[in-house]
Parts: structure tokens; C-alpha cells; sequence
């Protein structure tokens, strides 16, 4: 039987843990180039000699003071769990500030080992450690590694099992605080020591630190022990008593003690002490962040990525339309003419399935222009480019990298907030996140901008909604601000990683991650959907008279449903029953939205494609359904209306509320209604259709 | 103090400094100082968006210091 342990992969954000992660596990974590992209702990396991090692990567911090959700979710990580080894993972080209975390991790007990991430780049920049000196000083091992290139790996599991059989020892150095401090440390121990339940859970030293620091969440912690008001009285007094000696807050002098060990320890075995390096990094900066031409720059880029995505894209997906007219007129040789499942197989799966996978090419490109600007570093740069817009609107640019990410799927957008601080804060960029426009309502607007705008013109429709969504996220985010969650915008501060060239392999696997999850939708859930759409749109099935199928369908099930509901759309110009059953399907998954117009119009006009459908489609007056203008309200109220379930559920888990996650719910269809409103009948007005 | 204490939303670009104090609370202050950013420390301001966000090089770090934090940032000209 082999051995279990357990570790966890602890270090700052950006440091490089979710690469080392997925290099030992095998797996396939999201990274990018930009702090706090894994905010939730996430577990792997790999067998290594005779042990079974089961690995925690942890989402990064600066310090185990705990500020955000996601360094709450680190420290009660390493407090509460039993972890036989942490390794921490410093970026060798920032040490001295890496190594402040180390010296808080030294106290919590837990054997250590540090790797001294990206080590090639930190020597370039004239640069040499020496080794051994500098783990003897720090009492812990130190391996170098270079994770993308998958170096030091091995050698940091040797050290992980060395540690755990004795073979090295893990010396407990800890800081010396100087004797007023420490004596200070040893009256609160006293205290803390006669609670039994604290030494089991907690290391004392440690916890007593932290109260002599004044964080308060500890303090919430350890509230209902018996000798709290003796203790709370004890920590006061350590702390007025400190503040009288040094004419500064404990905390501070602490933190200048971490440090002063720190700065001890290297510059005795550093060789050279580092010049500043990424200068090309800053070169970039004199104009991508540019008081003047930042935010053009960056408005042009993502009308370059609409623009592009929409020009890459287009000829693929008409071969993919091509296969599908194809694979259906095949398939529908094999069935008997006019059977059921024939029906079932070409109108329902194909018709269905198949209008979802004809987006394939332009989902894959949009996110691999994602993958690019998350991988390159500017995510972080675009945060503070709108830091003053993001203040305008009672926000700050921390919260514009969340929106960002909903280009892609609102879900792990919203999973992303918790990099910030503020509560409320945190809370309204979730809750106008639904308007940034995500990659499954991408095919509803290719498929209408196919079928009623130029050519030419796609590229600028397909921007006009990307930034009206982010309008209506400003203006949203403001009224809460002013309204719901009321109060000062609060101070943010971010680190700036260095550019990267991101490596095409890379980018292919973020695009792959997340274009998988499209693609598994497609033969999952929009299957399923399909042929429940097929059902209710065939049933009930008149007997074989000579009605023609577009009879039979306006008698069916869905027919029905989608009549009751169409009223609600007339004032936006798509009062059809089609439509309207295809809104109702995307409450579930915008897809849906395709993938049942898909099914509805292939009934009717079979082997043609679902665009020149569209064009044909008309109202019971006679008249053309769809005019430019229509279509256009159309994909407004399809960007603006309910999100998803799967982000409606992420909404709820995030906030810890069903009130919340409804109120989402309703308060975006409302608001798509309405701006819906004002464009149609506005362009009605205009005389535009 | 020598000089007067100015805040760094005022600092051009470009020009190096030192960290006097930092206004508004303990964590703030703390958060800071993890992220590489001590008081009496010499760092150089890269970017300003006036009156809004600064990037500073503190050491090895470049920090982004948003509209509101930067005006809550005291220095000292070099």
C-alpha cells in the first residue's frame, strides 16, 4: 500500500503555483498572466515513489493577514487541514518581498519547502543565490525550478518525501522580534495556552502574532473561549505597552523585523543584488497605459478582436454549414420518408445540434483572443487604464478584469470577484456581470448579423453590443452604488506582472478549456434540448391528412406555449411564437436560443440553412419578420436578458443568497426589455424599419 | 521631516520617492507593506493618471495603486 500525503502550493499571486500544479498532477488548471486567476482551492493527486500524493494548489496571497475571499479560503486552508508539506512557491525574481509570505508560513509549523520559481529570468538579470547558505539561514530546502519548462520538478518531490522520512530536517528558525516583542508574544501564549481547543487548532505563536498585529478576523475566531476578556485585555495592553516603546503600531515594527530577517538572510547569499529588470515591460507601458492614448488603445484592440474573430471565422463556418445540409440529407436516406424518427434525427438532433456547432470556429477564435490577452499580461494593464472610469461609476479597475473574463462565460467571471476586497463592491460587479456579453450569445448574434447586416458591417454591429453591454453595466453599476450599495468607492492596489510572449501551446490549451465546454454542451445539454423542442414541436401529430408540416406545427405543444408568451415581445418588433420559445429555451442555455429556431425552421423549410429561414420568415400579416432593426432589438434583449441557469446558481453561490440570484434574475430582464423597447420603437421613430 | 509630505497622485512621472506614510487604517497599511511597499522605502513612479491611478516600481514589484489609494499615499521627493 503506497503512503498518503498531502501538500499544498502556497506563494504569492502570479507566482507560477497553478503551472507547477498542473506539471505534477498532469492536469490542466487555468493560468494566465495576471494576479488572482485561481481563486478557489483546487486538488490533484499523482503517486510518486511509494507514496500517494495528494497536491492542493492554493489561490495565491501576499501575507496570512487575510484581505480577500480568496487568501480567507488559503489561510483557513493551511490553519485547518492537516498538510504534511507545504511548498511555496517564490518568484525568485522578486525574493525579498516572496519571501515575506515564507516568513509567515515559517510559523505556522508546518514543514516548508521554497522553490524558487522562474529562476532563469531572475539570472539573467544578474543574479546569483547562493544555494545552500540561504537554506541553511532560512532553516528549509530550496529547489530551483522553471515551470514551464518543467524543471526542479522531481527534485521538489525528493525534498517533499526527504522531509517527511527525516532524511532533512526541518529546522524551526523563527523571526526574532526583538526582546520587547517577544516578551510581549510570551505573555499572550500564557494566556492562550490554557484553552486546550486553541493548541489543538491552532499553532500559538502564531495566533498570537496575529492578535498582537490586531487582525480581526482572528479575533472573531477565538471569541467564544473563556478567557477572552482576559485575553483581549492582555492583547490591548501588549499593544499600547509596544506602541509607547517604538512610537508605531506593533503590526508595522513586525513587519519591519519579517523583513529585516529577510534582508539578513540575503544579503548573505545573494552574490550580486538584482538590478530592475523587465525594462521592455515598461518601454510597452510608455504608450499601452498611456494617460492619452490607453484607452483608445484598448478600445481598438477589442474592436480588433470582434473585427478579427468575425473575419477568421467566417469561412470555416460555412464549410461546417455546408457538412451539416449535407450530413442531414444523408442521414435522412436511412430512415423511411416522413417516419417519426426521421423527423427526430435530421429536424430535431442535426437541425438543433447542428445550428449550435456551426459557431464553433468564431467561439474558439473569440476565446483564443481572450487566451491572448490574459496569457501577453495586459488584463492587468486594461484594470488600470479604467481605474478612473471604474471610479466614475463607483467602482474601482480591479473590477473591470471580472468583466472581461464574462467575454468568455460569466460563470468563472463571477467566481473571479473574489479577488476583491470590498463587499459591496464585490457584489455589484457580480451582479452587472450578466450584461458583459459571453461566448454562447456570440452565435445568436452571428447568425442575425449574417443573415440582416453587410459584410462589411458585421464586425462594427458585433462591437455596438459588446460595448452597449458594458453601458449597461456602467449605468447599472452606478444606480447600485448610489441606491443599494451605498458608500465610498474603496482603494485598490494590484500587482503588475511583466509582459509575456504567451507560447502557442499556451493558448491553444486555454482556448481548448474553455471551447471544450462549449462543444460538451453542444452534445449534452443542447441534445437533450433539441429533441425536447423536436417533441413539443411535433405533438400532437395530426393524423396523415394533407396538412402541411408548417400547419401541423402551428397546432403543436410548443406552438401553444410560444403563442402565450410572443405579446411580450411585439413592442420590440419579434412578437412570433418562434422567437419566443427560443428566448425561453436560453433561460436555460443561450444556445438553446439557435438550437431551437434551429429545430423550429429546419421543420419547415428543410436543408435550408437556418439564416436564409430567418430571411424568409414572416408575420401573420405577411410581412417580413425580421427588418435590421428587429434583429438588432432582438440581439439587445438576448445580451441584456436573464443570464443563464448555470450563472443564475454561480450568482446564488457567490453571494450566499437566493434573494440575490433572483433579483439578477428579474432585474436584467427588465432592463433588456426596456432598452429593447427604446431602440425599436426609438428606430421605428427614426424611420429605420 | 525635511521636506513637506506630498501625496503621490501629485508626483510626475518618472520621478523617484520615498514612502512617508500611508493614511487610512491598519490593513491598508499591512496589505502594502506584503506587497512589497514599506514606509521609508524609495520607489519610482512609473505611471500617473492624475488625479488618478499610479504604477510604481517598489524593488522588484510594479504596483498598481488605484485613484482612491493613491491619493491616501504620502511621500517624499528625492
Amino acid at each position: 500500500m503506497d503512503k498518503k500525503i498531502t501538500i499544498a502550493l502556497a506563494g504569492n499571486p502570479n507566482s507560477g503555483k497553478t503551472t507547477i500544479f498542473n506539471n505534477l498532477t498532469g492536469m490542466h488548471q487555468h493560468v494566465g498572466n495576471y494576479p488572482g486567476v485561481t481563486v478557489e482551492k483546487i486538488e490533484g493527486a499523482l503517486n510518486y515513489k511509494e507514496y500517494e500524493i495528494n497536491i492542493v494548489d492554493l489561490p495565491g496571497t501576499y501575507s496570512l493577514s487575510a484581505y480577500t475571499m480568496d487568501e480567507i479560503i488559503t489561510r483557513n486552508f493551511l490553519l485547518e487541514k492537516k498538510i504534511d508539506v507545504v511548498i511555496d512557491i517564490i518568484d525568485t525574481s522578486n525574493l525579498e518581498r516572496n519571501l515575506y509570505l515564507a516568513t509567515q508560513l515559517m510559523e505556522l509549523g508546518i514543514p516548508l519547502i521554497l522553490a524558487f520559481n522562474m529562476y532563469d529570468l531572475a539570472k539573467k538579470g544578474n543574479f546569483s543565490i547562493d544555494k545552500n547558505k540561504l537554506s541553511e539561514l532560512l532553516g528549509m530546502p530550496i529547489v530551483f525550478t522553471i515551470a514551464p519548462k518543467q524543471k526542479g520538478m522531481n527534485e521538489l518531490l525528493d525534498n517533499v518525501i526527504d522531509l517527511i522520512e527525516g532524511k532533512i530536517k526541518f529546522n524551526k528558525i523563527t523571526v526574532s522580534y526583538g526582546r520587547e516583542i517577544d516578551e510581549e508574544i510570551e505573555k499572550i501564549n500564557n494566556i492562550l495556552r490554557k484553552d486546550a481547543s486553541l493548541i489543538e487548532k491552532y499553532p500559538i505563536q502564531w495566533l498570537a502574532i496575529k492578535l498582537l498585529e490586531g487582525d480581526k478576523k482572528v479575533f472573531e475566531e477565538i471569541k467564544s473561549i473563556a478567557q477572552f476578556h482576559e485575553l483581549f485585555a492582555q492583547v490591548q495592553a501588549s499593544i499600547q505597552h509596544l506602541q509607547g516603546i517604538f512610537g508605531d503600531a506593533p503590526e508595522a515594527v513586525i513587519a519591519d523585523r519579517r523583513y529585516g530577517f529577510i534582508s539578513g538572510a540575503c544579503s548573505e547569499a545573494l552574490k550580486k543584488t538584482y538590478e530592475v529588470r523587465h525594462t521592455i515591460s515598461d518601454k510597452i507601458d510608455k504608450v499601452l497605459v498611456n494617460k492619452i492614448l490607453g484607452l483608445p488603445i484598448l478600445f481598438t484592440l477589442m474592436w480588433l478582436v470582434f473585427k478579427a474573430t468575425f473575419a477568421i471565422s467566417a469561412p470555416f463556418m460555412a464549410v461546417i454549414e455546408k457538412a451539416q445540409g449535407y450530413l442531414s440529407n444523408l442521414v435522412s436516406g436511412f430512415f423511411s420518408q416522413g417516419s417519426v424518427i426521421q423527423s427526430l434525427v435530421t429536424d430535431g438532433i442535426i437541425g438543433g445540434v447542428g445550428s449550435v456547432l456551426v459557431f464553433v470556429p468564431i467561439i474558439f477564435m473569440l476565446f483564443l483572443a481572450m487566451a491572448l490577452l490574459e496569457d501577453s499580461g495586459y488584463m492587468a494593464r486594461a484594470a488600470f487604464i479604467m481605474d478612473n472610469f471604474m471610479h466614475k461609476i463607483g467602482l474601482h479597475g480591479r473590477s473591470f478584469i471580472p468583466m472581461l473574463l464574462g467575454f468568455s462565460c460569466n460563470v468563472p467571471a463571477i467566481i473571479a470577484t473574489r479577488t476583491i476586497e470590498d463587499k459591496r463592491d464585490r457584489f455589484v460587479t457580480i451582479l452587472v456581470n450578466p450584461f458583459m456579453s459571453c461566448g454562447a450569445r456570440l452565435p445568436i448574434y452571428t447568425l442575425l448579423i449574417g443573415a440582416f447586416f453587410s459584410q462589411k458591417m458585421a464586425g462594427n454591429v458585433l462591437f455596438s453590443i459588446y460595448i452597449l453591454g458594458i453601458a449597461v453595466a456602467a449605468i447599472m453599476a452606478k444606480i447600485f452604488r448610489k441606491h443599494v450599495f451605498k458608500g465610498e468607492a474603496t482603494a485598490f492596489v494590484m500587482e503588475l506582472p511583466p509582459y509575456r510572449i504567451p507560447t502557442i501551446k499556451g493558448l491553444l490549451t486555454h482556448t481548448w478549456e474553455r471551447g471544450s465546454v462549449y462543444l460538451k454542451k453542444a452534445g449534452t445539454v443542447i441534445v437533450l434540448a433539441s429533441i425536447v423542442v423536436w417533441f413539443l414541436s411535433s405533438f400532437p401529430r395530426a393524423p396523415m391528412q394533407n396538412q402541411t408540416v408548417a400547419e401541423n406545427l402551428e397546432k403543436s405543444y410548443i406552438a401553444k406555449a410560444g403563442k402565450a408568451v410572443a405579446p411580450v415581445f411585439k413592442p420590440l418588433g419579434f412578437g412570433d411564437w418562434k422567437i419566443a420559445t427560443g428566448l425561453i429555451g436560453g433561460v436555460f442555455a443561450k444556445e438553446i436560443v439557435v438550437s431551437t429556431l434551429g429545430t423550429l425552421y429546419s421543420t419547415e423549410e428543410n436543408s435550408r440553412g437556418l439564416r436564409s429561414a430567418l430571411r424568409d420568415a414572416k408575420r401573420t400579416d405577411g410581412n417580413k419578420l425580421f427588418t435590421p432593426l428587429v434583429a438588432y432589438s432582438m440581439m439587445i434583449f438576448v445580451l441584456l436578458y436573464i443570464p443563464c441557469m448555470a450563472t443564475i446558481a454561480i450568482i446564488k453561490r457567490e453571494t450566499k443568497s437566493w434573494f440575490w440570484a433572483g433579483f439578477a434574475a428579474v432585474y436584467t430582464t427588465a432592463v433588456a426589455w426596456l432598452v429593447s423597447f427604446i431602440i425599436y420603437q426609438g428606430g421605428r421613430l427614426l424611420g429605420l424599419g | 521631516m525635511a521636506q513637506e509630505a506630498t501625496p503621490l497622485t501629485m508626483i510626475s512621472e518618472g520621478k523617484e520617492v520615498i514612502l512617508l506614510s500611508v493614511e487610512g487604517g491598519l490593513g491598508l497599511r499591512s496589505r502594502l507593506t506584503a506587497m512589497g511597499l514599506k514606509e521609508g522605502m524609495k520607489f519610482k513612479v512609473l505611471n500617473n493618471h492624475k488625479p488618478g491611478p499610479c504604477i510604481i516600481l517598489a524593488g522588484g514589484t510594479r504596483l498598481v495603486l488605484g485613484h482612491g489609494m493613491a491619493q491616501k499615499i504620502f511621500v517624499k521627493k528625492v
